[in-house]
């Protein structure tokens, strides 16, 4: 097991109080596995992505623990955390198009930041890894604003994944792109786990028909918990959770003319984390809800790697 | 490039022809007349003396002939480098005036600009995201650039000159002695500077300060110090980042702090007896010397426009950005 996330639970301070965007979740990836994280929007899977790499200063540890490639990870401590930060663990961050200091050309800032973290700049690795993702060594000279949005955010996924990262969290990589653009990028991570450059890769999308495509599994969070995680093609044809199957049923498909056929959404809207009602989450808009749904249900296995949190599904 | 810099000269030419228009006619519509207060200082009585001095002093100084005329002499002397004579000071030329005046307010002004910029953004980085001092000693820095130049000028010539007895309040250097080299002269001519220097440094200081500090603050939440901060950048190379990218609106500020500046020196000059430029203006709004209001004026004007242009290439070097406005020529 590459990564172990146990009963993590990670709060947001607020006046009001505290907002619980990660409550308790409990999951592991092997090694060399790509999971799709997939969830609306406010379902915690961005924080989930953070917190295995940099709590923010509104961002506050509850509890649970997080383990890479068997050493705790030290999420509280920021010293110490340092040390897994890029060499371990590293993230293509949702903002890959403003995450490069506008007034350094692009190698000098490379180069300085492997300086502060102690390492060496090899640039003709550095140029053979542009040249992996269709940049010439070129860019290395140019300032970020002289680049498209498509090629500042390849060049983010090359520095994020220089130090060969046994853990790379890919943070709503796609989400700014068009489609074409899209699919190249997800390409490119499917071709940086299957050289050999990144361990395994957690994908942060909403977008779980693309995540489909690149995922060996797909995890579904819902109101800061867990609603399933199984093998891609698992989720994609029998999904066991109503969550994920209500996601699943609200993706077009192929062939089917809208005119026609109204594309489906799912009613209500998510639970708000501040202060969210005990039981299971989805209990207001699932059309299976029932008594027992005032209980909160486990994370359990219900058939072999297929992990589901409903009573349903038992 | 040169496409970029030929408009910009272009514009301060522009500028420089509008304020230097500006500056002539000011004087000429002020109320009063300079000849007439010469006269009233020579202190004559015979009428037919009066009256030949008075066509004698409207003749020399041009100003008998029709403003149209007046304005294109003025710019004619110009070009050859000549504004006029004094009135106030009587015969001397304007340029020697002017030119006696100068070095005292460049003494006061470059290291009073220069050194407030530096210490205060330096600072200002330094006070940011440190609580106690953002807690303590930026609110001095708010009192500071809330407060006129000449009230905090007066001040320390009360603390520090009259009270204190350490400085002296007026003048460039002690009336005793006689403008030489000798380390007693100079070692007068740097305490006599300190005082106004102090007044104009500390007030830009203050600003440049709090300025400083939210830019930075602004900074380190910017994505691309997320981002070093996820990858474990250390604390320095994220700092220096955020310092150098603060910096630029700051270059701008400096740009447009340069005017107050100017008028901020005149002040302190007036309160301190300082005989810069400021002083000069003074007595020249004072005489109804049309001529010398005129030069001083001119000489601010080009001290401020090139201030600007040394600016503007400044700023093309250190923001990369701009450069590509000048259309692709990185």
């Amino acid at each position: 097991m590459a990564l172990r996330v146990t009963d993590l639970k990670v709060h947001y301070r607020t006046r009001r109080g505290e907002v619980k965007a990660l409550d308790g979740v409990t999951f592991s990836v092997a090694d060399g596995e790509i999971m799709g994280l997939a969830g609306e929007s406010g379902s915690g899977k961005s924080t989930l992505g953070k917190s295995l790499i940099r709590l923010d200063s509104r961002m506050r540890h509850v509890g649970g623990t997080v383990e890479l490639d068997g050493t705790v990870v030290p999420v509280t401590d920021k010293r110490r955390m340092n040390a897994f930060r890029f060499h371990k663990i590293s993230i293509i961050p949702q903002y890959s198009m403003s995450a490069l200091n506008p007034t350094r050309k692009i190698g000098r800032m490379v180069g300085e930041l492997l300086a502060s973290r102690g390492v060496r700049l090899e640039t003709a690795e550095l140029e053979r890894r542009l040249e992996l993702v269709g940049l010439s060594a070129e860019v290395l000279g140019r300032y970020p604003i002289e680049l498209s949005g498509g090629m500042k955010q390849r060049v983010v996924m090359v520095v994020s994944t220089l130090l060969n990262p046994s853990l790379l969290i890919a943070d709503e990589v796609t989400s700014a792109l068009d489609v074409s653009t899209q699919k190249a990028v997800a390409r490119t991570l499917l071709g940086l786990r299957d050289g050999g450059l990144v361990g395994s890769m957690i994908v942060v999308t909403h977008d779980i028909s693309l995540v489909y495509q690149i995922a060996d599994t797909i995890m579904v969070m819902y109101g800061g918990r867990l609603a399933e995680k199984a093998p891609a093609d698992a989720v994609a044809t029998s999904p066991r959770h109503p969550y994920t199957r209500a996601l699943i049923s609200s993706l077009p498909e192929a062939g089917v003319r809208h005119a026609d056929k109204r594309l489906q959404g799912i009613p209500g809207s998510p639970p708000a984390l501040l202060d969210p009602p005990p039981g299971c989450r989805f209990r207001d808009r699932c059309p299976l809800a029932f008594e027992r749904c005032a209980e909160q249900p486990p994370f359990a296995e219900v058939a072999p790697d297929h992990f589901v949190a409903c009573w349903k599904a038992m | 490039m040169r496409r970029y810099f030929g408009r910009k000269l272009l514009i301060y030419g522009l500028t420089f022809f509008v304020a230097v228009t500006i500056n002539w006619s000011i004087p000429r519509f002020m109320p009063g007349d300079p000849v007439q207060s010469m006269l009233s200082r020579a202190n004559i009585s015979q009428p037919e003396a009066v009256e030949a001095m008075r066509v004698h002093y409207t003749n020399l100084f041009g100003l008998d002939l029709p403003l149209w005329k007046q304005y294109l002499n003025f710019w004619g002397a110009l070009l050859k480098g000549d504004l006029g004579i004094s009135i106030w000071l009587f015969p001397t030329p304007v340029t020697d005036v002017i030119v006696r005046a100068v070095p005292y307010t460049l003494a006061l002004l470059i290291p009073a600009i220069l050194l407030s910029w530096v210490a205060g953004n330096r600072f200002g980085a330094f006070a940011a995201r440190r609580t106690w001092l953002d807690n303590t000693v930026l609110p001095v820095g708010y009192v500071l650039t809330a407060t006129p130049y000449m009230w905090l000028a007066i001040l320390l010539a009360w603390a520090l000159g009259i009270v204190a007895g350490i400085f002296p309040v007026a003048g460039a250097y002690s009336f005793a002695m006689e403008p030489s080299w000798s380390p007693a002269f100079l070692a007068s001519l740097a305490q006599h500077w300190f005082l106004p220097f102090a007044s104009l440094f500390l007030v830009a200081f203050g600003g440049w300060a709090i300025g400083m500090r939210n830019m930075i603050i602004y900074e380190l939440e910017a994505d691309y110090v997320h981002y070093l901060e996820a990858l474990g950048a250390s604390r320095r190379l994220v700092r220096r980042y955020a310092f150098r990218n603060a910096i630029l609106p700051q270059i701008t500020g400096l740009a447009l702090q340069l005017g107050v500046l100017v008028a901020g020196a005149l002040v302190t000059e007036i309160v301190f007896s300082y005989p810069g430029l400021g002083h000069l203006i003074l007595q020249a709004i004072q005489n109804q010397d049309f001529f010398l209001l005129q030069g001083t004026f001119l000489f601010v004007v080009i001290g401020v426009l090139i201030a600007n242009f040394v600016i503007d290439i400044v700023y093309v070097l250190v923001d990369p950005r701009t450069r590509t406005g000048m259309g692709g020529a990185a």
